[in-house]
């Protein structure tokens, strides 16, 4: 007989329901608006995201894709004067699965007009709070944390001393040799330095390279870095956000890199999305941005150990 | 030469690594919200039994062991190869020492053991998980004594020794579960 009965048990998911109805009072209090951004759309520039294609899709009968993320429809509502707004529902990823990991999974994603990414994690951490419970709070460079928990300074190291890093924390690789800064950069945060974030308070990583901006704008302090940050629960990574890059010509020029990457990758090449490049060029008002789990959230409320068990699938 | 993309990976793969067969055991999909994705596994090594941590970038390919795993009847010992056929085939396979390691003392002639063969040779030899073999060397036995408490070594036909309860005979059929390396019970006749 099929296995019909869900992983996720009937009780957890009426927890994780009144989770869900604490997040909207959360903002509804604060006066951040529910929007709900178009799920088809344009495909994700970065190559290290894989959107899923869904094709016949009136009124042409053209191609569309999942949202890896709400943003870019976010962005044209912030520039079309919408002020504080925020969306919580699903956004899907192909080629990810795992205990951690799902290709389709819920996503709670908010701006904050006039916050730069300093107040942006204050709220972050108030919102853990209410749906964690409270615990302490602590910021940590990207580069104060690689230095403590994988000993190599990675704003100053050359590719040879984050190798040498690599196999100092044990890690071996099993294929082709791997000599991509920023690859052994996120070998080193998703295998040494993140597992090691966030179990005696919620700790936000922020300052990362300015190699991985995303669509963060660069620190004016410290232009070697971006005002991009990561809430780290138990080990897990729950958030990432931004103080966003509102300028319409450095936003053409790295979707001009995500694409010359792609092709270099052998991945799909998109045409940029010239409605969000339009909607910059318009405007949009200084703010800040921050795309968080919910399913990984919950988990870390509820003490469960893998999605499996907090998402109807 | 068969290959597995890491979005393949699962227990019990088999794949080879560094000129060594190795079995899957655990298998972790790991990434930044924005970066590289990784798989990051548990394997077995199918020569030597070690369990290592492997990580590799996700979509990257890695050679397939030809691993199978067969039932084959097990025939003799030479003193240096263990001797096993094939029932259906008749074909004969000669397992080394290092194959067979300890389970050498529960193979008894006639009984179909779990052989791994890699490139069409054995790597490793498991036992039937009960056999039943005979007593060829005890303390006499204790009349009237059943209850199995206490209990004492038995010498059995291959060589293995075993706790027995005190009632054991010279001679007899016991049946013995060769993953724990004990006494079921008396065999039937």
């Amino acid at each position: 007989m099929a296995d019909w009965r869900p992983a996720a048990a009937p009780e957890t998911l009426r927890r994780r329901a009144a989770l869900l109805a604490e997040i909207r009072g959360f903002f509804a209090r604060r006066g951040v608006v529910e929007v709900e951004p178009p799920t088809l759309g344009p495909p994700a520039m970065d190559p290290a995201l894989e959107s899923l294609a869904v094709d016949g899709v009136p009124p042409d009968g053209g191609r569309r894709w999942l949202q890896t993320s709400p943003e870019y429809a976010m962005k044209r509502l912030l520039a079309a004067g919408s002020g504080d707004i925020y969306a919580l529902g699903p956004a899907w990823r192909g080629g990810e699965y795992g205990r951690w990991h799902r290709p389709e999974f819920t996503l709670l994603e908010w701006y904050r007009v006039g916050f730069d990414h300093h107040r942006l994690m204050d709220e972050v951490a108030e919102l853990a709070a209410v749906v964690c419970g409270p615990r302490p709070v602590e910021r940590i460079s990207y580069r104060e944390a690689f230095l403590a928990h994988a000993g190599v300074d990675p704003l100053a190291a050359v590719e040879a001393d984050l190798a040498a890093a690599v196999a100092r924390a044990g890690l071996s690789l099993g294929g082709v040799a791997v000599e991509e800064r920023d690859t052994l950069l996120d070998l080193l945060l998703s295998h040494v330095v993140g597992p090691a974030l966030g179990h005696v308070a919620a700790t936000f990583l922020h300052g990362f390279p300015a190699s991985q901006a995303a669509l963060a704008r660069l620190d004016d302090d410290d232009p070697r870095t971006a005002r991009r940050f990561e809430l780290f629960l138990d080990g897990l990574e729950i958030a990432n956000g931004y103080h966003e890059l509102t300028d319409a010509a450095a936003q053409r020029r790295r979707f001009e890199a995500e694409r010359t990457e792609r092709h270099g990758s052998g991945l799909p090449v998109y045409e940029a999305d010239e409605a969000l490049l339009a909607a910059l060029e318009a405007g949009i008002p200084d703010c800040a941005g921050v795309a968080l789990g919910v399913d990984r959230l919950v988990a870390v409320a509820l003490g469960a150990r893998s999605l499996a068990e907090v998402r109807l699938e | 030469m068969a290959t597995y993309s890491t979005n393949e990976f699962k227990g019990g793969l088999k794949i080879m690594l560094d000129g060594d067969p190795y079995t899957i055991v655990e298998n972790e999909f790991v990434k930044p919200g924005k970066g590289q994705a990784f798989n990051r596994v548990k394997v077995r090594n199918l020569k030597t039994g070690r369990v290592i941590d492997k990580t590799f970038k996700s979509g990257e390919s890695v050679e397939a062991a030809d691993v199978i795993e067969t039932e084959l009847q097990y025939l003799y010992t030479d003193g240096e190869f263990y001797h096993f056929m094939d029932p259906s085939t008749f074909e004969q396979k000669s397992a080394p020492q290092a194959a067979v390691g300890d389970n050498a003392k529960w193979l008894k002639e006639q009984d179909l053991c779990t052989v791994v063969l890699w490139n069409g040779e054995p790597l490793s030899v498991e036992p039937p998980n009960f056999v039943e073999l005979k007593v060829v060397e005890t303390d006499p036995g204790v009349r009237g004594d059943t209850s199995g408490g206490g209990g004492k070594p038995a010498k059995l036909e291959t060589g293995a020794v075993v706790r027995v309860p005190l009632f054991i005979e010279e001679g007899e059929m016991l049946r013995v579960d060769t993953r724990k390396g004990e006494y079921v019970s008396r065999a039937k006749e």
